[in-house]
């Protein structure tokens, strides 16, 4: 097995596009490390990218923030600046793992990850999170949403690697929030979830909306018709029911070892509805 | 009966040092990393050893191709069972231990060993284990345990009959025995109930879940003789069955005990040592086995799963009149005796005029069942104490009234047979009663439960040794695995008996070269039976003290007194003889007739019965189905605590271990047979902010047959936390749960379930 650390997201774009075998991005490791120790996956080429700059910072930019690919949950979380535009992203991707677990992970190994349970990518989504990629043909920017295509599959191409996560401005109208169902507290991963993003008109009105459910289908789930059932309502008690019940109708998740299809479906849309007065709220509704 | 075993006028005991709190000895080593477990030792030329698994849950083994992996570069050594010869006769609990250690003819469950490599590395010994070439020919499998019983189902054990049955069965069947223990006439009882109830139950299969994997140095010579390190509860058990199993002397294999990253029962039982001894022999090197977690889960021994029927009859003023339980209790591909010991401690904590309990041991393909803190009797009293407050609410009497009016007592014929000597369950449920708890407000979807539960507790072999440095420090050489702050206890008993400060004595673990057989710690069996040898050491080596002062003094030996750590000349004519310290007479023992020792060796019997009553609220989200335990009371008896905080530990694991049983721990198995959740991910025992701090309360209601009137106290607590949070369950949501574990899942199920029927009722 081979480990490079190069020093720019064009170098390791190169390397990744000149591997022969099996060839993985190495951020945080805590997914590919820990297949690695159980044997699960034989790398031929390890690409570190901690030591390329433009991977390790959060930068406020004009027209949101650009959070770098190895920028850990831990050091996310003291971000205050996307903490308050984005708590419900933040709080998500400081869900992976432990705390030990949040020294290293990343919120772009979780996307390239390609569970269907990440906790990050439903709120991402939601937030209309976009990936920078950089790849052997140069940079290009895709929406959250396209980069996981299937379990442990993503649109990336040979050769291609995301350097940073961008995301919006946020604004005092908007708000988001994420919240999954773990059967403990903490250390363990979705059985279901739900990230809403809304942003209120006049009169606290619902004008805009994102609904997402994860750990419900091969990939999460965006669910328009949720968001159409609360838009143009302050979430009264009927725009709830319609959007829980467009959330159950969304659903097509499996039956295994962490959940049924039943409780998935029932529970995805319970969070929901929760996820939603917690935005609501952030968003100033009342 | 031996005079050691004399009683004492305990009750009136005063203490000097038992009871207090001081630090462990062992707790710096195990917080700053000094301390060695299984893992943590090294030896020249060591190998590495790997086993390979069965992916199948029973299949046939053609044939195993071994060629390509011995030829591999760094392998020294590959085994199969051919390489493990049968030495014991072909059929008994040897056997299946041989037959677990390495499959024979067929694999009999997911994570079965068929082969085993000794490598330079771990790299070059897992590339041997896919080298290995195992031609398997898949055979139905079985895993649930009343699809065993079925009559079609595929038998796990060719040969079974079951046994205890008359006329004898004339066909195989997974059914390996019936056991029945009862008294009265439970058709009789019945009819003179007011209310009976009757209710099946269901409970899934538990790991023990120690952190430290198993892991073992093997050391083998040419000469026959061997060493082993190991993480064991008992080295001299598995000194024995390895021995055995290996034909070797049972003098000449040392087993020394690692520290011990937690057991719980299962660590009593050899899993992969015998490979590890195996693979040393052939190899004539040194080999270091540690398993993976998923090894641990696939092929170590958890619990039984369980399903049960349980009927009680009571009349309309509170009294039992009748109890039976039919409890079924799988033990994976090898008979045991789980059923047994749920038969017999499953209505243990009652006193009841008819009683008959029933239980069947069945076989599948899972893993070999081991021993889990009090084991069979959690799952037992999970029916038992379920159906208890279902009496007790159609009768309309409060659950701890209803159990205090027909607890047992001292004198009480117990439903296994025995006779109570004084006991503890009443006094457990007065303070449950008394118990701020009980009274403490509920908020919305909270409820509280309460149950009880009981464990028989072990005594067994111990030899026990005290050695006399002459400086006045002591060795205190015990044979009992720590696996709970033994020697914190054991410190504090030879620091009461000899006078001497805590801090003077060093407690160490022997190896199986330094002292008698002494059993397995195992039955809560450590500080009641290494506690008593230990004083029985200690008052042997007083006598030797008192007789070098004698002679000193030229004084009869019955003249001198042993008091707070020094001889005493007794008498007004020995007035003037200034008493002589433990340290003065130590430092003279070179010249005074050599080193100064006491040891003892006993059977120690009557470990006394232990009782625990607790009470439990919980908050479930009838959205979700999610419960927490909000707040946790254990009341037990402990006898006499040594180092009451160590008690309280026990209490508090034991009932987290229970919390978890109750909550979100099973093993899931897949159609194909296959063990789907052999990690800590998907095995979720409680994470610490899954817990409330759990309060404790120790009773002292002495055991007569132990010098300072000591009970074990590790595994009752384990016992009532499935009844207590199922009813508070019950209490929070209106659903009474019988199927544990009581997953999110399943409490959303019941709840729909329930609102179902309301309905119905309703419209109807």
């Amino acid at each position: 097995m081979r480990y490079e650390a190069p020093t720019t997201t064009k170098e390791a774009a190169n390397l990744l596009a000149k591997a022969k075998g099996k060839a993985f991005v190495l951020a945080g490791g805590t997914d590919l490390l820990v297949r690695m120790k159980a044997g699960m996956l034989e790398p031929d080429l390890v690409v570190d990218i901690k030591r390329i700059p433009a991977t390790r910072k959060v930068t406020k930019t004009a027209s949101g923030f650009t959070i770098g690919a190895s920028v850990s949950g831990a050091e996310l979380g003291e971000n205050k600046a996307v903490k308050k535009a984005w708590p419900g992203v933040v709080e998500a991707t400081e869900l992976i793992g432990s705390d030990q677990v949040q020294g290293r992970c990343t919120m772009v190994g979780n996307l390239c990850n390609a569970s269907p349970a990440a906790d990050s990518v439903p709120a991402m989504i939601a937030a209309g999170a976009k990936a920078a990629i950089v790849g052997p043909k140069g940079k290009r920017s895709v929406a959250v949403e396209k980069i996981v295509t299937g379990p442990g599959k993503t649109s990336l191409k040979k050769g291609e690697m995301i350097e940073s996560i961008s995301l919006p401005k946020g604004g005092a109208k908007i708000g988001d929030a994420y919240l999954r169902f773990i059967p403990r507290t903490e250390m363990d991963i979705a059985v279901c979830s739900a990230a809403v993003c809304l942003e209120l008109g006049a009169k606290n009105v619902i004008k805009k909306a994102t609904v997402v459910l994860g750990a419900v289908a091969p990939t999460a789930v965006t669910v328009p018709a949720a968001a159409k059932a609360i838009i143009g309502t302050k979430l009264d008690d009927d725009a709830l029911d319609a959007l829980a019940a467009a959330c159950e109708a969304a659903c097509n998740p499996i039956d295994d070892k962490r959940g049924t299809i039943e409780f998935r479906t029932e529970v995805a849309a319970v969070l929901a509805r929760r996820a939603a007065k917690i935005a609501f709220e952030r968003a100033g509704g009342k | 009966m031996s005079d050691n075993n004399q009683n004492t006028n305990f009750t009136n005991q005063e203490f000097k040092v038992v009871g207090s709190r001081p630090e462990r000895p062992d707790g710096i080593d195990k917080v700053t990393g000094r301390a060695l477990y299984g893992a943590d030792t090294y030896a020249p030329g060591q190998l590495v050893g790997a086993i390979l698994r069965s992916p199948h849950a029973h299949a046939k083994i053609k044939s195993i191709d071994t060629s390509k992996a011995e030829k591999l570069k760094g392998v020294k050594a590959v085994l199969t069972s051919k390489d493990l010869p049968d030495l014991v006769g072909g059929a008994g609990p040897n056997y299946d231990i041989l037959v677990n250690c390495m499959a024979r003819d067929r694999a009999l469950y997911d994570g079965h060993a068929v082969a085993a490599v000794a490598a330079i590395d771990e790299n070059t010994a897992r590339k041997a284990l896919k080298l290995i070439k195992v031609d398997y020919k898949i055979l139905p499998h079985v895993t649930d345990v009343d699809e065993a019983r079925k009559p079609n189902a595929p038998i796990v054990q060719p040969g079974t009959r079951t046994a205890n049955v008359e006329p004898a069965p004339t066909k195989d069947s997974n059914i390996a025995a019936r056991n029945q223990f009862g008294h009265g006439d439970v058709d009789e009882g019945f009819k003179q109930a007011d209310v009976i109830i009757e209710k099946t139950y269901k409970t899934e299969q538990t790991h023990q879940g120690y952190i430290e994997p198993h892991a073992c140095l093997a050391s083998v010579g040419p000469d026959g003789s061997g060493e082993l390190w190991v993480t064991t509860q008992g080295h001299y058990t598995f000194r024995t069955v390895c021995s055995t199993l290996l034909g070797l002397d049972i003098a000449k294999l040392k087993v020394t005990s690692s520290e011990i990253g937690g057991g719980f029962g299962g660590k009593t039982h050899v899993w992969m040592e015998p490979v590890a001894l195996g693979l040393s022999r052939k190899a004539n090197r040194p080999v270091k086995v540690v398993m993976s977690r998923e090894e641990v889960f696939r092929a170590s021994g958890p619990t039984a799963s369980t399903s049960m029927d349980i009927k009680i009859g009571a009349t309309r003023d509170g009294r039992i009149t009748a109890a039976t339980a039919d409890l079924r209790y799988q033990g994976g591909p090898f008979p045991g005796m789980w059923g047994l010991l749920g038969a017999m401690t499953s209505f243990a904590c009652y006193n009841l005029p008819n009683v008959k309990t029933v239980a069947w041991d069945i076989l599948v393909n899972r893993p070999k069942v081991a021993a889990y803190r009090a084991p069979s009797a959690p799952m037992a009293a999970f029916g038992v104490e379920s159906t208890m407050d279902l009496v007790a609410d159609a009768i309309g009497m409060s659950p701890v009234d209803f159990r205090m009016l027909n607890a047992a007592r001292e004198g009480t014929r117990a439903s296994y047979g025995p006779t109570y000597g004084p006991i503890g369950i009443l006094p457990t449920l007065e303070a449950v009663k008394n118990h701020p708890h009980m009274t403490a407000p509920l908020g919305p979807n909270q409820g509280r439960g309460m149950a009880c539960g009981f464990w028989f507790n072990f005594g067994g072999q111990t030899a026990t040794d005290l050695n006399i440095s002459t400086d006045g420090t002591v060795n205190l050489t015990i044979g009992t695995v720590d696996v709970g702050g033994s020697r914190a206890s054991m410190s504090l008993i030879a620091a009461e008996e000899l006078g001497i400060s805590y801090d003077e004595i060093k407690c160490n673990i022997g190896d199986t070269n330094s002292l008698g057989h002494n059993d397995t710690t195992e039955g809560s069996r450590g500080t009641f039976s290494s506690g008593m040898a230990t004083i029985f050491a200690a008052r042997q080596a007083i006598d030797v003290m008192r007789e070098r002062a004698a002679q000193k003094w030229e004084i009869p030996v019955e003249e001198v007194e042993w008091k707070d750590g020094e001889a005493h000349a007794v008498g007004v004519h020995h007035s003037n003889l200034i008493p002589l310290s433990l340290k003065e007479i130590a430092k003279a023992s070179p010249r005074t007739g050599g080193p100064i020792a006491g040891h003892n060796e006993t059977v120690a019997d009557n470990a006394g019965v232990s009782f625990a009553s607790h009470i439990c609220d919980v908050e479930v989200d009838p959205e979700t189905g999610s419960t927490r335990v909000i707040r946790y009371t254990v009341v037990q008896d402990a006898g006499k605590a040594i180092h009451p905080q160590y008690v309280e530990g026990q209490f508090q694991g034991a009932a987290a271990q229970g919390i978890g049983w109750a909550l979100n721990e099973e093993y899931i198995y897949g159609e194909d047979g296959r063990l789907q959740n052999a990690g800590f991910l998907d095995y979720r025992i409680p994470v610490c902010s899954d817990l409330p701090f759990i309060d404790t309360k120790i009773l002292e209601i002495p055991n007569p047959d132990h010098p300072y009137g000591v009970r074990g106290v590790g595994e009752t607590s384990i016992v009532p936390p499935l009844a207590a949070i199922g009813s508070a369950v019950s209490n929070a949501v209106g659903v009474r749960m019988d199927h544990v574990p009581m997953s999110p899942p399943r409490i959303r199920a019941a709840l729909k379930a329930q609102a179902a029927s309301e309905k119905a009722v309703s419209a109807g």
